[in-house]
């Protein structure tokens, strides 16, 4: 036996950028937006889905759910008639704290993509793994609750940089809380200048519009070059 | 939570390095880490020997080089890194990452390195015997067991 050196030069997440970009493809031909949602668990995620899509006029939505176990917050989505499709990573060897871009084609098959304009991929409740890993969607959200710490975004830079848009969430709670809303939003101008944040209360509805505005804009992006959502790292 | 990251970077560590291998034993996998990807050098070291437990990569010396982060103003093309500075400023803000052009306060800045996880090389065992047919990609060890004694 004898040592030799092997030349490699590669990202260790391409493997996942290949099958992101696959799943671009299909989501682009369906003629469907893709929107990646991420927050910590708690963050009110589901419920804001809830109300915004509640209200979705004639726009055609579907929903992935990742979830560990259960099918506790597919069964809210499928309540409001939009068709919804669960992934469980309790199964998987590391995969159980984010979706990855190999689980959400696997669901591919049983979301009918070509009845859709818009879907909604609601990842595990994880401030950490989900920013690392494109799942091939135009768009990345993220949700920050006012429950949590204005120092989130110091604490998971990448998360915050990986996003497009940050929802604060559950600004109803504010006079009962010791919260900087001013600091928070610094924060996340230090990390992600670029980053467009919506004060929104999921639970009264106040703010959600704006929401829902932004999500429904996305399906414009159909068809747009895959540029930083489906790269391996986000972009600063 | 945090250390799960490490976890899934050392699978996916772990998959890449396998692919290479082409059944080879490998003793060493060099990887460039980058100042961005909020990876904790000793949590990847003990996922890395949790991940590549009955692989290829079972044992071997996984050796970091660890990548400044440095961006460059879209508006102005000045260049800097945006880490905290240490405990010894004074202006408290420097004591926040700045993503911001700290020159002319522009968003937009692009990422020149920082970002990187990559695998760069890898040290294989070969055998003496050169008659055996290397296998191909994907063959022998090609893919990893899902081990049971991992839970979250």
């Amino acid at each position: 036996m004898h040592q030799t050196k092997v030349k490699v030069a590669e990202d260790a997440l391409d493997a996942n950028t290949t099958i992101a970009t696959a799943n671009r493809d299909d989501f682009d031909r369906a003629g469907v937006a893709v929107v990646n949602l991420m927050s910590a668990p708690g963050a009110g995620k589901t419920t804001l889905l809830e109300r915004a899509l509640a209200e979705r006029g004639e726009l055609r939505v579907g929903v992935l759910e990742g979830d560990v176990q259960g099918s506790i917050d597919a069964d809210r989505i499928s309540a409001l008639h939009i068709p919804v499709v669960q992934i469980n990573t309790d199964a998987g060897f590391g995969g159980e704290c984010h979706l990855d871009a190999n689980m959400v084609r696997s669901a591919l098959g049983d979301l009918h993509l070509d009845e859709l304009e818009l879907l909604v991929v609601e990842n595990v409740g994880n401030l950490v793994c989900p920013a690392e890993f494109s799942i091939g969607e135009n768009a990345k959200a993220m949700i920050c609750s006012v429950a949590e710490g204005e120092d989130k975004p110091l604490k998971y830079p990448l998360m915050f940089r990986s996003c497009e848009l940050v929802v604060i969430n559950k600004t109803d709670l504010l006079p009962h809380l010791d919260f900087d809303v001013e600091r928070l939003i610094t924060n996340i101008d230090r990390v992600n200048p670029e980053a467009e944040v919506i004060e929104l209360s999921a639970k009264t509805g106040e703010g959600v519009g704006r929401f829902r505005e932004w999500l429904f804009r996305i399906t414009d992006r159909v068809g747009d070059p895959a540029g930083e959502s489906a790269a391996p790292s986000p972009a600063g | 939570m945090v250390p799960m990251h490490e976890l899934s970077i050392s699978s996916a560590i772990v998959d890449t390095v396998i692919r290479h291998a082409r059944g080879r034993r490998v003793s060493a996998v060099r990887l460039q880490v980058g100042a961005l990807r909020q990876v904790v050098p000793r949590s990847l070291d003990f996922y890395f020997g949790i991940a590549s437990r009955d692989t290829v990569c079972d044992g071997a010396d996984l050796e970091l080089e660890l990548i400044d982060a440095l961006l460059r103003c879209a508006a102005c093309e000045n260049e800097w890194d945006p880490a905290p500075g240490t405990a010894h400023d004074r202006d408290p803000a420097a004591l926040l990452p700045q993503f911001r052009c700290p020159r002319c306060s522009a968003a937009g800045a692009a990422v020149l390195a920082g970002d990187e996880l990559l695998v760069d090389s890898i040290d294989v065992c070969e055998p003496e015997e050169t008659s055996g047919q290397i296998p191909a990609m994907g063959a022998t060890g090609g893919t990893r067991p899902h081990p049971s004694h991992h839970s979250s």
